[in-house]
């Protein structure tokens, strides 16, 4: 479970490029639910990723996740409750160190670092097996280094590694956005299956609106740094992407007018 | 060139071995520019020197010099993750402040050991010459702290150090407390180097306050001769490398010396380092200009 509380966040608060990226921003996600985010650039979609993932400070609200209070824990505190899958390729793993050595490192995701062995027998087994999944061969290539790995790759072995220890909350950043179309379908449908499988709390941030209605069971569209629309269930089942285009266009307007109103 | 003069070579190759695997770590694993090295080169010779004379056994001196290196280590890495000040900047502080600690702990501009007892005298057997022994001896602790570098780095706290210098923001999210893997990764570091120091002055016959100066591209130039003998990124081969790569350097660099037809001295060693590091980190440039031209 998930739960944001009334977030703020303002970038060089004071100056003149001051930016209220989040104003506001409440969302409660349940316990396996899967949410995909949309809204234009600078809604707030990756300041609100990167607050629940302890990157952002927040300036005021509350974090909770399966109701304990994260709000000031910093990134690597939250990891044991948190997975994120990043939309560079390169950033989710570490390009120097092989491919069981990046597994290794998601495998302890949270856990204490010990002086033991990073990569022990049976843990490759396991690794075989779950990169097996993947069909690119790459259960054979475990002491590859993953910098020869291509972006579509490495992007899905960051998915697997993301499912290797149990989280309570997976965070997907526009993690296809920098893949071919071909790639991008292979890696949301792993994601879909990932998902399924290990039946995680995950929110998706999405460029594609597409994207936003086809996976998961709940779209949210930030504007402005709040929630202005929440749709899920038939209402959601109902509906295609000029549907949306329409309410993000009306949202907008409204938005104007009451800026308008403001103004005046 | 003599086998006196040889084995010399690499007797200062294996010492320097130790060096270059510090400045493997922090530059290299955790891509930390570290100039802490040449202070706590001379911290370490100093602590050694200074203990050795008040009466210590020479083996607890030098253990004491390694902690020293690693506290000064520690400070460097202290300074950025904490104060946040750069890296660069950081180890330069610590390198200017460790030369009037060094100072202090000296009590002057440099301590002789000549006549005291070293980790080397007290393993000199009779039939033996000194200049056969120091070499061996050294070897013996190069090969152990390569090893032991092998196995930590295989760890899973060593392979978070790794992960932290590769791509800290993926270790974080990987539940890695990045900012102590860096304190941790940098007292290793020059911990190495304040061994190096120690087994400096104890076959040197003493301490001396310019004895660290260079200190830093020696250790660079180890690292970088020794990845182009035998290029690899798994740690068991490039521990490997740097070794050999510190031995040869110190080889080149005694043939260099002892050509008396080019005409260089001792006091030249600074200059053909700077040289020789120059010229290895070019190669690689025009190595990739020449290939991208076919």
């Amino acid at each position: 479970m998930l739960s944001a509380q009334d977030l703020h966040i303002t970038f060089n608060p004071g100056t003149p490029i001051e930016t209220r990226a989040l104003r506001g921003l409440s969302l409660h996600i349940p316990d396996g639910q899967f949410v995909t985010v949309i809204g234009s650039n600078g809604a707030g979609k990756s300041t609100f990723l990167n607050a629940v993932s302890g990157d952002l400070a927040v300036d005021s609200g509350r974090i909770e996740i399966s109701g304990q209070d994260v709000t000031r824990l910093p990134v690597w505190e939250r990891a044991q409750r948190v997975a994120r899958v990043f939309q560079d390729p390169m950033a989710g793993t570490c390009e120097d160190l092989t491919i069981e050595e990046n597994m290794a490192l998601a495998h302890r995701r949270g856990a204490r670092r010990t002086l033991g062995q990073a990569v022990r027998g049976p843990m490759r087994e396991l690794f075989r097996e779950r990169l097996a999944i993947l069909g690119l061969g790459l259960e054979n290539r475990l002491s590859d280094r993953i910098g020869l790995l291509s972006g579509g790759q490495r992007q899905a072995v960051s998915l697997l590694m993301a499912a290797l220890q149990p989280s309570r909350i997976l965070l997907l950043d526009e993690h296809t956005a920098a893949l071919d179309p071909r790639t991008a379908d292979f890696v949301l449908q792993l994601t879909a299956r990932i998902v399924a499988e290990s039946q995680l709390t995950t929110m998706m941030v999405t460029h594609s609106m597409r994207q936003a209605l086809d996976v998961g069971e709940r779209t949210v569209m930030l504007h402005q740094g709040q929630v202005v629309l929440d749709v899920s269930g038939e209402e959601r089942a109902r509906m295609d992407v000029p549907d949306l285009l329409q309410m993000f266009e009306k949202v907008r307007g409204e938005k104007l007018a009451d800026d308008a109103l403001l103004l005046g | 060139m003599s086998l006196f003069s040889l084995l010399g070579a690499v007797e200062i190759g294996l010492i320097f071995a130790l060096v270059a695997l510090g400045v493997y770590i922090s530059f290299r694993l955790l891509r930390f520019p570290d100039l802490t090295v040449d202070g706590s080169f001379p911290l370490g010779g100093a602590v050694c020197a200074v203990l050795i004379v008040a009466g210590v056994n020479p083996w607890l001196a030098s253990l004491a010099a390694a902690a020293a290196g690693a506290v000064a280590g520690l400070i460097t890495g202290w300074l950025n993750v904490r104060l946040k000040i750069m890296d660069l900047l950081a180890s330069i502080l610590m390198m200017i402040a460790l030369y009037s600690i060094n100072l202090r702990i000296m009590g002057g501009p440099n301590v002789p050991l000549i006549t005291e007892p070293t980790i080397f005298t007290q393993l000199q057997p009779e039939n033996m010459a000194d200049y056969v022994l120091r070499p061996l001896v050294l070897l013996v602790i190069v090969v152990l702290a390569k090893l032991a570098l092998d196995w930590f780095f295989a760890t899973e706290r060593g392979l978070a150090i790794r992960a932290t210098g590769s791509n800290a923001r993926m270790a974080r999210a990987q539940g890695i407390h990045t900012g102590a893997m860096v304190l941790l990764g940098m007292a290793i570091s020059n911990g190495l180097v304040g061994l190096a120091g120690a087994m400096f002055v104890q076959t040197q016959g003493g301490a001396d306050i310019s004895m660290g100066i260079g200190t830093i591209v020696i250790g660079l130039a180890a690292v970088i001769v020794g990845e182009s003998i035998l290029p690899s990124r798994r740690i068991v081969w490039a521990t490997l490398a740097v070794v050999v790569g510190a031995i040869v350097y110190r080889f080149f660099i005694a043939a260099a010396l002892n050509s008396d037809f080019i005409g260089l001295k001792a006091q030249d060693l600074n200059l053909v380092t700077a040289v020789l590091v120059t010229i290895a980190l070019v190669i690689p440039q025009l190595k990739r200009k020449l290939a991208a031209r076919r």
